[in-house]
């Protein structure tokens, strides 16, 4: 199977070239390119991937737990000085899991998208883009090295930014699309910073590396070393993460990401491109836990943000924003899980999520493609009647998000909240007061989910007429990927199910020789990981699982609360909302104005960014230096010419003057 | 004794080229390098080179020099016509000091040469020697000079025509 | 004794009489003149290496110098006849055709 790791990443490559060039051969003429063809090229690209990633997997597990890693490199990339990076792709447990999830959601996407974006006049750019996208996400998750993993990162940016703004003749859509590039960019620039601090301090040591092999092997093998610069390269890194994955402070373009093709929406920014601030910080365990501060700021950034955009979900009016919003505080759950050491339990989650979301998400669309384009949830209504399918699974993945058990959320975000409260990070109160945090972000989410489901398919139908006529249950091309989605929503969670219940948890075992600094064998683990206890710890003592079982059901209840709660405000007393917004006005204003954030980065950075920008860089330093710098070659060519000119005087004896001079220089040279 | 003669020869030599040199009259200038030229076939001669000696005073001397007071007494230069444009003070001292400088420099590299005065045969600087180091080993820069003697006349006639 | 020395401080000093003669004087005939000046001083020269290095090949040289003097004088000279003829001047300063 080693030869066919390239197949992974480069088929949807083939796929977007040759979409690509559809898109632009026949983008002139007056015929439009065949929706069949671009289908067929579409979908097959993705499918390819999938299948070998399942070999792939077959493979992995036929080996030995300690050896599962197989490696291809496809050419030696930079070379220069100390620095010696081949682009080199590498799956070992970690990687197969993100493999799998992204080709196996990504391929259903892929097909619902047929049905969604039909007789749509971009349909070949669009799966152009889409295919492009998975090219790069891939390469992000396949990358065996930095420089690798940053082409991915950059490269899913780009597509995003392309596919958020599909529909670009629309102004406020391109803008969406501005804004999520640039934001994403300013995580990107500290990203980039944290690669060099990596580098130079690798090189300190004296083996100076990129490669996450022997970065894993070089952090395991000097424990405590690298703290300083530990420290900062991994807050550079999750600061580039908090754009990529969209946390507090950089999260401001998720919402406006609502912009693009909804499936755009479930693949991009919910199942893949923003999981991949997760699976770095995953992916660096061993250089995360060499920093108990920066995994305390990772932690505490993931559970403020997960309260914080569920509050925001609450007050929304658009679906899909409620879904954005989700996605942001569900994220922020992952983070909080990798935070303080539960790798396994921070990706158990991404696998969930990824499978409701997408769900969701993907719901969302039917009901928007339904409704002829409609997206405020309160003129749907009772469309519970007329779309079944799209209403029982969007029921279903909502189960699962609030953490409903046995569906898969309820063991993977138990899990990670479990991890919380029993980790040693912080001070002694920071792992309650987080859990705590989560914990009340758990119930909110319980309630805005089952919020849109109620305002959506049940209660009274609040749609016009003309929107009845239109109305009618999406194709089969749609509802099977939705179908096939809330059937992973709920098996999901099987195979992370925790020890305390009985479950063998296969996941977490699963991904343990990928994650945390490679134990030296038979010997003690650097303190830092043996406290968070990353590997495979078996604190079966009774105190313990007793309180597990404790905040499952703890968990349980204030799920079931929040549903009952959304129930009651959104069918029996329709009018309790409105009469709370009345009593609360200020805070009701402030939490569906998502806090003025981003009015307050617009007056705060925009702003003075665009006037810097306007009249230092461009007024003074391009206006004046760099035109002053291009003119003045040819004022000088002037100036040079005239004073050269006076050498051509046209009498014959001047020119035999330079010629004694010339031989004079000539004899005194020859004398020495 | 041959140090008197070498300075005597040396003296007009160098006195005639200053002459013409500075002289407004090209006349006067041209008689003045006819002395020169004298006195520098003698110094051939010290040289024993008869033969250049010779050659130096036929051609030289008689031909070319000849040539030129012919030229200088065709144009018939009035005083007026004769009249140069002052050369600037600064270019002056500039050509004057670039000239100094290069008799300097060459006079360091004079320095290298050695001392001694070899011996030389009887027979040295005859006639008969160049003729015969001419047909051997200089064969093909004495044809070429033929053919290029053949050009020289062929372009005068051209030039002087007023009509081709 | 008469060393080669003397000789060939005699033929730089011509040579440079010659050079200050071609570059600070404006009349084409004295110009001229003194470029026959630089010859003869080169003629010296090759005739007194060959005479202290006993080989006779400085006279051969010497010999062609004075052919080809003589052929660039005869031509020198028609062509100066010419520009008088055209321009009535023998004025090196005033033949500037080439500044512009």
């Amino acid at each position: 199977m080693n030869n066919y790791l390239w197949l992974i990443p480069f088929s949807p490559l083939a796929g977007a070239v040759l979409n690509g060039l559809l898109a632009v051969s026949f983008s002139r003429s007056e015929r439009t390119v065949s929706e069949r063809l671009v289908s067929f090229i579409g979908c097959l690209a993705p499918f390819v991937s999938f299948v070998t990633a399942v070999g792939l997997f077959l493979h992995l597990r036929a080996l030995p737990e300690s050896e599962r890693v197989v490696t291809q490199t496809i050419f030696p990339w930079l070379v220069s000085g100390d620095l010696h990076v081949d682009f080199a792709l590498m799956v070992d447990t970690l990687s197969m899991v993100m493999v799998l999830v992204v080709t196996g959601v990504g391929t259903v996407i892929h097909f619902y998208s047929i049905g969604y974006m039909a007789k749509d006049k971009g349909f070949a750019r669009y799966f152009a883009y889409l295919n492009l996208f998975m090219f790069s996400m891939l390469v992000l998750v396949t990358a065996k090295s930095m420089p690798v993993l940053f082409i991915g990162w950059e490269g899913v940016g780009l597509c995003s930014y392309l596919l958020i703004g599909f529909w670009y003749e629309d102004i406020k859509n391109a803008a969406a699309g501005k804004k999520a590039f640039v934001v994403n960019r300013i995580g990107d620039f500290a990203f980039l910073i944290g690669i060099f601090v990596v580098f130079v301090a690798t090189s300190r040591i004296g083996h100076p590396t990129l490669d996450f092999v022997e970065l894993r092997e070089l952090v395991s093998g000097h424990p405590g070393a690298l703290v300083g610069t530990a420290t900062l390269a991994a807050i550079l890194f999750f600061i580039g993460a908090t754009g990529k994955s969209a946390q507090i402070p950089l999260y401001v373009w998720l919402p406006d990401a609502m912009a693009g093709p909804t499936p755009v929406s479930a693949l991009i920014h919910a199942a893949t491109m923003v999981t991949a601030g997760v699976y770095m910080v995953a992916r660096l365990s061993y250089l995360y836990l060499e920093s108990p501060v920066a995994m305390a700021v990772v932690a505490a950034v993931g559970a403020v943000t997960a309260l914080f955009a569920a509050t925001i979900g609450l007050c929304q009016k658009d679906i899909k924003k409620v879904l954005a919003y989700s996605t942001v505080s569900q994220l922020g759950y992952m983070f909080a899980a990798v935070g303080v050491g539960a790798y396994a339990a921070g990706m158990f989650h991404l696998v969930t999520h990824a499978f409701f979301k997408a769900c969701l998400f993907l719901g969302a669309g039917s009901v928007i493609h339904a409704m002829g384009g409609e997206q405020d949830m309160f003129k749907m209504g009772a469309l519970g009647k007329v779309m079944k399918r799209t209403s029982v699974t969007f029921l279903v993945a909502s189960l699962a998000i609030a953490g409903v058990p046995p569906l898969a959320a309820f063991f993977s975000k138990d899990e990670i909240l479990w991890s919380v409260f029993s980790s040693g990070i912080g001070p002694a109160w920071l792992p309650g007061l987080l859990w705590a945090v989560l914990f009340v972000g758990a119930g909110v989410t319980a309630f805005y989910v089952f919020r849109a489901v109620f305002l959506t398919f049940y209660g009274e139908r609040r749609y016009t007429d003309e929107a009845a006529h239109h109305l009618h249950e999406s194709p089969p091309i749609m509802t099977v990927p939705l179908i096939i989605l809330a059937a992973g929503s709920v098996v999901a969670g099987l195979v992370g199910v925790p020890a305390v219940l009985g479950g063998p948890n296969w996941f977490h075992h699963y991904l343990q020789p990928a994650i945390g600094p490679i134990a030296p064998p038979g010997g003690e683990l650097g303190s830092h990981a043996a406290g968070f206890g990353v590997h495979g710890e078996a604190h079966a003592s009774s105190v313990s699982s007793a309180a597990e079982l404790i905040l499952m059901t703890l968990s349980v209840i204030i799920a079931v609360v929040g549903i009952a709660l959304a129930h009651r405000f959104y069918i029996r007393k329709t009018a309790r909302p409105g009469q709370l917004a009345q009593q609360f006005k200020g805070l009701y204003h402030l939490v569906y104005n998502k806090y003025f954030v981003d009015e307050a980065y617009e007056k705060t950075i925009v702003r003075p960014g665009y006037a810097i920008s306007d009249r230092l860089f461009f007024g003074v330093i391009d206006a004046r230096v760099i035109d002053g710098i291009v003119n003045g070659v040819g004022v000088f060519t002037r100036v040079f010419g005239s004073a050269v000119r006076l050498f051509q005087t046209g009498v014959v004896r001047t020119y035999a003057l330079f010629f004694l001079f010339g031989l004079i220089f000539l004899i005194y040279k020859l004398i020495d | 004794m041959e140090l008197v003669v070498f300075y005597t020869l040396a003296g007009f030599s160098v006195v005639g080229a200053l002459l013409m040199v500075t002289r407004k009259s090209p006349l006067a200038g041209a008689l003045a390098l006819v002395v020169s030229m004298a006195a520098l076939a003698g110094l051939f001669a010290m040289l024993h080179a008869e033969f250049v000696f010779i050659l130096q005073i036929l051609l030289y001397a008689g031909a070319i020099m000849v040539l030129i007071i012919f030229t200088i007494m065709l144009l018939n230069l009035s005083p007026k016509e004769l009249k140069e444009r002052p050369v600037g003070k600064v270019k002056g001292l500039i050509i004057f000091a670039a000239t100094v400088a290069g008799f300097l420099g060459f006079l360091r590299v004079l320095l290298m040469l050695p001392e001694g005065v070899p011996y030389v045969a009887p027979t040295f600087g005859n006639i008969e020697e160049v003729g015969a180091l001419m047909l051997s080993s200089y064969m093909f820069p004495f044809e070429v000079i033929s053919v290029l003697l053949l050009v020289a006349i062929v372009g005068i006639v051209v030039l002087a025509k007023k009509s081709i | 004794m008469v060393t080669i020395h003397h000789f060939m401080v005699l033929s730089a000093v011509l040579f440079f009489i010659g050079v200050f003669g071609v570059l600070f004087r404006r009349n084409l005939i004295v110009i001229f003149m003194s470029i026959e000046l630089m010859l003869n001083a080169v003629n010296l020269s090759f005739v007194t290496f060959a005479r202290y290095t006993q080989s006779m090949d400085g006279h051969v040289v010497a010999f062609f110098v004075m052919a080809l003097a003589a052929a660039e004088a005869a031509i020198g000279l028609a062509i100066l006849v010419m520009i008088f003829r055209n321009r009535a001047t023998v004025q090196a300063d005033d033949l500037s055709l080439m500044r512009d």
